[in-house]
Order: structure tokens, then sequence, then C-alpha cells
């Protein structure tokens, strides 16, 4: 039995689940950040978490491609751990290649950018293709250039990071994300960090991609964004999801005290 | 009749600009005199070198490309070089084992750079020399199979390997600690983004994080290097005919020391002088991807003289 097989039907993963998610804990020596988390991302829809600060979201997303160890429960992306692999009931820690080869898969975008500062826009946008999955320089750059038109960035392919607006690094981190080809894309609060006049550029950005059908999980606090754009929307609070559900219901009549009474102050 | 309703107290146009109206500068007195003064002290030096008859510019000048001093020149040179280029890599692996989250390796990299940072670098150089006295062959052998090689200490520890090892040693010390800095001064969420985008622990070092260290590591590595080029005169110790050792060895037959220690100051500031140059390129490269608009002479100029900030001498 393969690996991915095996682990589907031990878990129960439903088909369409592209991140799965059950009792996911993590602590940071005797402190618990996340307090089993269960969390499924069906292909192609948008999860949007929202929750005060502190709450563990970015510990959640990080746990997704393994930059963080779990400390407990599981977490499968496309129906596979992406650290281990499952082999006669035990997990087996992957090697590097491995673990790297499935990092590529997952994109991720960060609020503080984490473009690469001395390379040029389009070196930041070929670097991992070329180098991770061995694509000529020449058909890197010519999706590259295909995705800076998609962003609206096809000038600045010859800028350096520092020479943009944070909006357009923006931008060009998710483009340099989508140059992977990823199953699914991550955002940490990708508007957290800009001036206000710019985060309707890169949410449009986000809203495009999501109508092109990707998968994305975006923690952020623009409650506009996720109602429109979002199929789910997950209010997390000290490590645990205290609520769920279709954005406009969540927004219209939040169940929980604790929900109502974050987004009296964010809304 | 002025369409610009004059001042009352100063009687002037009120929206005159400023660069139209004459500036007299402050005076400043006291750079007057500081620069009459250091002048003074410029003509009594130039004066004392210039007549006094000890310094003897003819010889010097006789002495300037003698093949002797050209040889010394050349192995000084050599020296400099492999051990610099020994140094960094030596240097470089300590430094990524310094920053690696093993903590065995991080201990062992603490300890190199503790003992060969504190040991006067004479006091390693004439230990290896010496090495002979501690070990008097070098056997390789494996169990079972017998003695591969042995050979004797002083036939392959000549004067120039144990210059070379003991400097590159001690000189990666340094370097270890110049590296670390820069590798730790790049944010760490380059490393992350890289490793979300699938590279593995090398290429991120190799590809974006030591490039970005480049920057912080190349002015102080600068002037390792030009400390490097004035610490191998230390070879004269063990007889090893640098540039200092040849002068040596000919004013001590012709009693001519002062032309030639003149010769060999020369040599040393004409090499350092072209290796600040080389460092300034190494800096524009290294910082092209944020370059401001910069008079070029005047950069080069600044760092010739030394006076660029962040440039701590070691
Ligand atoms: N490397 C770490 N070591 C120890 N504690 C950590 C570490 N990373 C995060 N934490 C702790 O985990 C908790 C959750 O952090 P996390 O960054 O996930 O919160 P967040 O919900 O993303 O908050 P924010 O909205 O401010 O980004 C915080 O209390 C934080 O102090
Ligand atoms: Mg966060």
């Amino acid at each position: 039995m393969t690996s991915q097989a095996e682990t589907r039907a031990r878990f129960g993963v439903p088909p369409d689940a592209m991140v799965f998610a059950r009792s996911v804990r993590k602590s940071y020596g005797s402190v618990e950040v996340l307090k089993g988390i269960d969390l499924t991302v069906p292909k192609g829809s948008v999860a949007c978490i929202i929750g005060p600060s502190g709450s563990g979201k970015s510990t959640f997303l990080r746990c997704i491609n393994h930059l963080e160890q779990l400390t407990g429960g599981v977490l499968l992306v496309d129906g596979e751990f992406v650290g281990y692999d499952l082999r006669d009931g035990k997990l087996y820690e992957v090697k590097d290649s491995l673990l790297c080869k499935r990092r590529a898969d997952i994109g991720m975008v960060f609020q503080s950018f984490n473009l690469f500062s001395h390379m040029t826009v389009m070196e930041n946008l070929i670097e991992a293709p070329t180098r991770v999955r061995g694509v000529p320089v020449a058909e890197a750059k010519a999706s590259a250039e295909v995705l800076l038109a998609r962003v609206g960035l096809s000038d600045k392919a010859s800028r350096y990071p520092r020479e943009l607006s944070g909006g357009q690094q923006q931008r060009v981190a998710i483009a340099r994300a989508l140059a992977m080809n990823p199953k699914v894309l991550l955002f940490d609060e990708p508007t957290s960090a800009l001036d206000p006049e710019l985060v309707g550029e890169v949410l449009q950005v986000m809203r495009d991609l999501a109508e092109s059908g990707m998968t994305m999980v975006v923690v952020t606090h623009e409650i506009g964004f996720a109602r429109e754009v979002g199929d789910d929307l997950i209010f997390m609070d000290e490590g645990v999801i205290i609520e769920r559900g279709a954005p406009r219901e969540v927004i219209a009549n939040p169940k929980s005290a604790r929900t109502r009474e974050f987004l009296s102050r964010v809304l | 009749m002025s369409l610009v309703e004059p001042n009352k107290t100063t009687g002037l146009p009120l929206d005159l600009p400023v660069e139209e109206l004459i500036v007299v500068p402050r005076r400043r007195y006291g750079i007057w005199i500081g620069i009459a003064v250091a002048m003074l002290f410029a003509f009594f030096i130039g004066r004392a070198f210039a007549t006094n008859p000890a310094f003897d510019w003819g010889t010097a000048a006789n002495y300037l490309f003698h093949p002797s001093i050209m040889r010394g020149l050349g192995k000084t040179l050599l020296l400099t070089v492999v051990i610099m280029a020994a140094a960094i890599v030596i240097g470089t692996i300590i430094a990524i084992m310094r920053v690696s989250p093993s903590a065995v390796l991080q201990t062992f990299a603490s300890a190199y750079v503790w003992f060969f940072r504190g040991v006067p670098a004479l006091i390693q150089l004439i230990f290896w020399f010496n090495l002979s006295l501690l070990f008097r062959t070098a056997t390789l052998s494996i169990p079972g199979f017998g003695t591969v090689f042995s050979v004797n200490t002083n036939d392959f520890m000549t004067p120039f390997v144990s210059a070379v090892v003991a400097l590159s040693l001690c000189e990666a010390g340094y370097l270890a600690e110049i590296i670390r800095a820069g590798i730790k001064s790049v944010p760490h969420g380059q490393f992350e983004a890289a490793s979300g985008l699938g590279m593995s622990y090398r290429q991120i070092l190799r590809r974006i994080i030591l490039p970005q260290a480049m920057r912080f590591i190349v002015p102080p590595t600068g002037n390792e290097a030009i400390s490097l080029l004035k610490m191998t005169s230390l070879v004269t110790f063990i007889a090893v005919d640098d540039l200092f050792y040849t002068a040596q060895s000919i004013y001590a037959r012709t009693f001519e020391t002062i032309p030639l220690l003149i010769v060999v100051a020369f040599w040393y500031l004409f090499v350092v002088t072209v290796m600040s140059i080389g460092q300034h390129f190494l800096e524009r490269y290294y910082g092209r991807s944020d370059r401001r608009q910069e008079n070029p002479v005047i950069r080069l100029l600044q760092s010739l003289l030394g006076s660029r900030k962040g440039r701590a001498q070691p």
C-alpha cells in the first residue's frame, strides 16, 4: 500500500481535502500555542482565518508547510504528511530532499514580503523553479513574465525589491510563490504591513487567484475580503477554533460571545 | 517702482530667494589655526626627510626594483594570497558550524575561535615551525592494513608550509567571526521564504544567505587582508624569505638599514593601496542591490583614505 493511500484510509481524509488538520497541537517548551485544531480546507476553496494577536494563526500556517513541527495531531496536505511518511503504522521523518520537494508544492506569502533583497524581481521569480525544480532558465523566465503580467508588474522585472512600494513587493512575493505552481497558497496577514491605499491592489490579486480556483488559506484582518472571497471563515482564539462557517453568516450572527467581541473591534 | 513690498527692517524685497543673496560663511578660526599648525608640521617633517642624509633616498631608489627585493615581494604576496584563501575556506566552515543547529558543532567552532584568536600569531607560527619537536614523524596507518605512509615531520613542515598553516588557522579565527556576524545580519525571514519555496539548507546558505551576508563581510575582510599582508612579515622569524626578511638580509650585510626599510615600507604601502581599490569594487558589487547614485570618484577616495563608516580596525 502506498504511503498516501494508507494515510488517506487511516485518517478518513475526504478525497477533495487539500488541507486536513485533526487535533493539531503545537507547544513551545511548556507553552501550548495550538490546542487541538480541526480543519478541512477543500480543494479550490478559500479559508480565511481571523483572530486576536497571539491566538496561534501564524503558528498554524507554519505548521501546514512544516516550518514548525507539530507536537501532536495530524496535518495532511493533499492527503500526505509534509514532513513524514506513514509506513506500517509508523511515522518516518522524510529526507530533507523529499521535504523540500513537498514544501515546494505549498506556497507561502508573508506579512513582511521577504523578497530576496540581493536579487532582482526576475531573479526572485526564477530562483526556486530553476534550482529546486530544475526548470531551464529560459522557460522559467517566460513563465515569470506571464506571472508578472498577471500581478500587473511587467515593467518591474529588472528592479530590486527596495525600489518597489510595499504593495508591489507583496505582489511580486505572490508571483514568486505562484512560480512553483503550488497546490495551495498560504497567506500570513499579507496586507498588514501595507499603507491603506496599497491594500487594495494586493487584495485584487488575491481575489483573481481565488477566482482562478487556487486553494488558499488566508490569515487576515480584512473582514471585507473574507466576506466576499472566503468560502469559510474561521475564528481562532488562544490556540483553538472558536467558530467557523460561511463568512456572511459568521459576520452577521456570530454565535460565540468572543467572536462577537472580536468582530466589533475590527469591523 | 517695485512689485514686491520691501521689508520694513531690512529694506530687502520679501520674497528674494535665498540663493540670490550673498552668503557670508561663518568664520571658522579654529580650523584655520589647525590647518596652519598641520602645514607647519608637514613642512618640518618633509624637510627632515628630504635633507637628512641618513635617509639616503638615492640608495633606496636603487634597491626599489632590486631582484632580491622583487623575489621577496613575490613571496609576501604569495603568502598573503594562499593564507587568505585558506582562511576564507576554513573561516566559512567554522562560521557555518557556529550557526548550525547542532550544539556539538557550535561548541567546537567556538572553541576554535577562542583558541586561534587568543594565542598570539607569532607564538602559533613558531609552534608549527617546531612541530617536529612534538611529533618526529607523521604516520598514517589503518588498523589491520598496516602503515600507508610515514614521513619525517621536518621534511614537510618547511618554513613556508609552517607559515601557511599557522597563519591560515589564526586568520580563519578572525574571519569566522566576521562571516558569522554577516550571516546573522541577514533577516530570518529570508531563510523562511527560501525554505517555503522548497530550497535545501545548502542552497539557502549558498544562494540566499551568504550573498546577502557578503555586504557585511567584505569591508572587514578587506581590512583583514590588509592586516594579514603586514602580518606575514612575522615569517621573518622562521626564516621564510619574504620582503622584510630579504631586506633584512641585505642591510645585515651593507648596513643600509634606513634606505631598505623605506623600500619595504614603500612596497607594503603600494600593495595596500592596490588592495583598497580592489576592495572598493568588491563592495560595490555586493552592494549593487541597494546602491544609491553616488559619485564613484568620491567613494573611491573615501575608501582609500579609510574614512568610510562601519570600517572598524581589527
Ligand atoms: N518560536 C517561538 N517560540 C516561542 N513562542 C512562540 C514562538 N512563535 C510564536 N510563539 C508564541 O505563540 C503564540 C502564537 O503566536 P502566533 O504568531 O501564531 O500568533 P498570531 O495569531 O499569528 O498573532 P499575530 O496576529 O500577532 O500575528 C504567541 O503567544 C507567541 O508568543
Ligand atoms: Mg501572525
